[in-house]
């Protein structure tokens, strides 16, 4: 699922080549020192440690192992050169990724959720959304990569090597995917009591689709005007819901959670955790703790009907 | 200038005769009287034999090792199911936080500089470490830092944020509470020991060689443990440095790390780093002595290629200096230098490739005796060369960005650090145990160590490189079946299950050995470094008469010697604490000297060092008021005494 060596697009498949080609020489080398190390414990004589040592070595010089060893660093060294060289190369080929025409999205991580926030020359063209990526097939992006808290790491081994997120710092990393498809993205460095539950999704799809999507995301939340949503809209935007949550279209615009707008057309619920079913946004909303001890959410006190009111309207945020 | 002021001196009474080579039975009574430590519970505090105090840091090594790896089958049966609910993530961050602190602060760094205290001086032929008061305060120090870690882990205020701390996360806002102080001033403790043992070392090495080892005859083991304690005193005041500023932040205020106030977060990854890379190699250079020593005796020749070990360590020593960034890869530091740090992190494999094809040029024309030592040390063969191969890898910029961070990662640092170093120690506690105890291991229950830790290993570890392929990152406290890890993780923790077998095994065979081992000869491997020429255990004094070497093997070319060429040096005091002093290069006698008496004061010194340092993770003022009773327990530690000074006195001659 978050394989490195199924790239979905050219900078994991550079990477991938350098691999097979690492591992390879590596295998070789492996073989070859237990290869002589089981011929020599199979072939050399046996002695007690009675046995008077053997001195002579000492005063001549031992022609042939001092050959066979020079050969075996020579061989060594050059190995490793090889192995820096190809390092170096796919560095490079990793830096030239052309750019034309670049998607630029700046990703914010924070414990433990991930913000992103789609770039455009057009002010009114910008918008937010949380824990899950779209981006077209074939066209470059640029992620700018900035933390809000400790340092993270964005990784989604598919389509390249991590990159840390570091306060006070700006990063970027430049990726392309060359197939559709769905890829899982995971923090990699330890940032805390729910490190282990901090992923986020990148969604690869054909540039029509994605255009379309991002047009979508574009607009406020479309709204459900069924009595029960209406009444889950009064309470979110009534409660302490509205403290940390955005949704557009409404005058929720706290920036400390997750941008909510378009809740319902994601895949998962808090980061990866739980899958976007009624059900599970309940339980979460109920109490987050039991899923992700730890996580800034608190729990709420709301009856069970109110709840349900709540998950109808996020439901609808489509 | 008048003579008068010796003119009023009495005539200094003839200095006594000294011991003879060899030394006679009452000289080896008096001597014996002499090196020894005191008796009784004041004894006990007061003690300062090289052999009592290494013998005690050992165990107090290896009793963290043990907590260490008890909390590391905590983790593996944590991860063994996904969504296990045994421990919570609160828990789990403090036990891999223990678990690498542990292992690295509190075992591997320490248990190399323990085994180095009893075995350097008598490698060397000496009779005593250089500092032997010092070395006991800095293993009370050592003991009572990992002691106060322990404490505040059992009483939930154990780190939690990594074995290398990385602010924010371990600063003052996303690091509340005390656990993290406790971390920085475990590092204090840790690294004060550390400096001082390498002050020890490195001087016991350079002064007091016995006459005749020049430094192209210093034993490969001796050479290891030498450019350990240089690499130590370059790298300690790196953390110790960073760990101050991390302790600041937190304490009073700086902002160091702070990002909101011009604070640089990355600062403190160079500096941990800057000291964590040669970290790796401290552990493992010890490991390549283990090897250079037990291989030739088991070999029965002489290592091949002398001259080119000892290049291969030097080497290695300075280039762990410059692959400190190879941890930083995934920051967005320049991409032109981070290739800088491949080629160096690629070319720290030469020196090892040149040390392991020596061995094996060692192995191919010996004879070989297949001994448990020698399993262990063939184990690294396949283990460590494994781990270097990935570390290769690691070394790779673009491939180091796919796994950093992962299991692959924790799967290579197992290979390197337990291939490189915990075989081969384990297989050095079996060589030299004859020699610490007077008593053999059992080979028996030893080669079914062997076996269990061998296959125990491979089973937990190698699957790791896998989980990391396959996209597990580090220091998660659980995961969802989805991920497709499970099968792998459960087949680790067997392994992991294999591994405490083993260990389990080895603590029979050390404890049942003491009383019901064979009793050890004082050369049951044949060896022919100096440890061999006497009794096991050695005397309290080891060397009744300080030995004159002619070769690098003094044991084996003994019968060699010219029978005219003297094999000791006579006229040390035997009822002094007299040591011979020798130049640094070529080993010529240069001057005696008295060493001190065992005394309380480095153990009373130790303990008003803890109270400063445990309570200025609590006040800053600790560090004012707690600095008094440090400063009298020293300065009257340093006292002379008036009896010990006019012993002395007669004991000096003007040349």
């Amino acid at each position: 699922m978050m394989d490195i060596l199924s790239p979905a697009g050219p900078q994991a498949a550079h990477i991938r080549e350098l691999w097979h080609v690492t591992v390879l020489l590596c295998t070789l080398v492996f073989a070859g020192v237990l290869s002589v190390l089981a011929y020599v414990l199979w072939k050399r004589p046996r002695a007690g440690e009675a046995d008077t040592p053997d001195l002579a070595a000492r005063g001549a010089p031992e022609a042939g192992p001092r050959r066979r060893v020079s050969a075996a660093v020579a061989a060594s060294v050059l190995g490793l050169l090889f192995l820096i060289v190809a390092s170096v190369v796919t560095d490079r080929a990793l830096a030239h990724l052309s750019l034309k025409d670049a998607l630029h999205v700046e990703v914010t991580a924070n414990q433990w959720w991930w913000e992103a926030r789609y770039d455009d020359p057009q002010a009114s063209r910008v918008f937010t959304t949380a824990n899950e990526l779209h981006i077209p097939v074939g066209r470059p992006v640029i992620f700018t990569l900035r933390s809000n808290d400790v340092i993270h790491s964005l990784w989604v081994p598919q389509l390249a090597g991590k990159k840390d997120l570091i306060p006070g710092r700006t990063a970027t990393l430049h990726v392309r995917a060359d197939q559709a498809g769905s890829y899982r993205g995971q923090c990699a460095e330890f940032c805390g009591f729910q490190h282990a539950f901090m992923a986020f999704t990148v969604v690869a799809k054909p540039p029509a689709e994605y255009e379309a999507w991002a047009e979508h995301q574009r607009q406020p939340a479309a709204e459900s005007g069924d009595a029960r949503a209406v009444r889950g809209r009064e309470l979110f935007l009534g409660t302490s819901c509205v403290m940390c949550h955005a949704v557009q279209g409404t005058s929720a615009s706290a920036r400390r959670g997750p941008d909510l707008t378009h809740l319902a057309s994601r895949e998962t619920l808090a980061a990866g955790t739980l899958p976007n079913k009624p059900d599970a946004l309940k339980q979460w909303i109920r109490n987050p703790q039991q899923f992700k001890p730890g996580v800034n959410m608190p729990a709420t006190n709301l009856p069970d009907s109110d709840l349900d009111a709540l998950v109808a309207w996020l439901g609808s945020l489509q | 200038m008048s003579n008068g002021p010796e003119q009023l001196q009495p005539p200094a009474p003839p200095r006594p005769p000294g011991n003879s080579v060899p030394a006679t039975a009452n000289e080896s009574a008096a001597l014996e009287r002499t090196w020894r430590d005191p008796p009784g519970l004041y004894g006990f505090f007061a003690a300062i034999n090289h052999k009592t105090i290494s013998k005690r840091f050992m165990l107090a090594t290896f009793g963290f090792f043990l907590a260490g790896g008890l909390i590391a089958l905590l983790m593996r049966l944590q991860l063994a199911r996904p969504l296990n609910g045994m421990v919570g993530p609160d828990l789990y961050n403090q036990l891999f936080s223990m678990h690498g602190t542990t292992m690295m602060f509190l075992f591997a760094v320490p248990v190399m500089q323990a085994v180095a205290v009893y075995l350097v001086p008598l490698m060397v032929g000496a009779k005593t470490v250089a500092f032997p008061r010092m070395n006991a305060y800095a293993y009370w120090v050592f003991l009572f830092g990992g002691l106060m870690l322990y404490g505040a882990f059992l009483l939930n205020i154990g780190p939690d944020a990594g074995w290398f701390s990385y602010p924010p996360l371990a600063g003052p806002e996303y690091g509340p509470g005390k656990r993290v102080d406790f971390w920085a001033q475990m590092i204090t403790f840790t690294e004060l020991s550390a400096l001082l043992e390498a002050i020890v070392i490195i001087t016991t090495v350079f002064k007091m060689r016995a006459p005749g080892m020049t430094l192209n005859r210093i034993p490969l083991f001796v050479w290891a443990l030498l450019v350990t304690q240089f690499m130590v005193l370059f790298a300690m005041p790196a953390v110790m440095l960073g760990s101050t500023g991390l302790i600041m932040d937190r304490l009073i205020g700086t902002h160091f790390y702070n990002p909101a106030q011009n604070g640089d977060v990355l600062l403190w990854q160079h500096l941990f780093w800057f000291f964590g890379h040669p970290e790796v190699y401290l552990i493992f250079v010890p490991g390549l002595g283990f090897l250079s020593a037990i291989i030739p005796t088991f070999a029965r020749r002489p290592m091949f290629g002398y001259t080119a070990m000892v290049l291969a360590l030097i080497s290695t020593g300075f280039l762990s200096f410059g692959l400190w960034v190879h941890h930083m890869f995934a920051t967005n530091l320049p991409e032109l230098g981070k290739s800088f740090f491949t080629a160096v992190s690629m070319l720290i494999a030469i020196p090892s490739a040149v040390q392991i094809f020596c061995w094996l040029a060692t192995l191919g024309t010996g004879r070989l005796n297949f001994r448990t030592p020698l399993l262990f040390v063939l184990a690294f063969f396949f283990i460590l060369v494994l781990g270097g191969l990935t570390g290769l890898m690691l070394a790779s910029v673009p491939l180091d960005l796919q796994v950093h961070d992962t299991y692959f990662v924790v799967a290579h640092l197992h290979y390197v650090l337990i291939g490189g170093a915990v075989f081969p120690l384990v297989g050095a506690v079996y060589y030299w145990y004859p020699k610490f105890t007077g008593r053999m291991m059992d080979e028996r229950l030893g080669r079914w160590q062997f076996w269990l830790f061998f296959i125990g290993f491979n089973v937990t570890f190698f699957p790791m490189h896998l989980l990391g392929m396959w996209g597990m990152p580090r220091r998660i406290y659980t995961y969802t079946q989805e991920m497709g890890w499970t099968s792998l993780n459960l087949l680790a923790t067997v392994g992991a299950a294999v591994i405490g077998a083993s260990v389990l095994l080895f603590i029979v065979n050390l404890w049942r050995s003491r009383t019901h081992g064979a009793p050890a000869p004082a050369d049951p491997w044949g060896g022919g470094t100096l440890e061999w020429a006497i009794a096991s255990p050695p005397p309290a004094g080891n060397f009744d008469a300080i030995p004159v070497v002619y070769g690098r093997d003094p044991v084996w070319e003994a019968h060699e010697r010219d029978r005219s060429a003297p094999a000791g040096v006579s006229g040390l005091a035997v009822d002094a604490r007299e040591q011979l002093i020798t130049t640094v290069l070529d080993a010529r006698p240069d001057h005696r000297y008295v060493f001190p008496e065992p005394s309380i004061w480095p153990f009373l010194a130790a303990v008003a060092t803890t109270v400063l340092f445990i309570a200025s993770i609590f006040t800053p003022w600790a560090v004012v008021w707690g600095a008094v009773p440090v400063a009298t327990a020293v300065t009257i530690w340093f006292w002379p005494r008036r009896g010990e000074t006019a012993r002395h006195l007669s004991l000096e001659q003007s040349p």
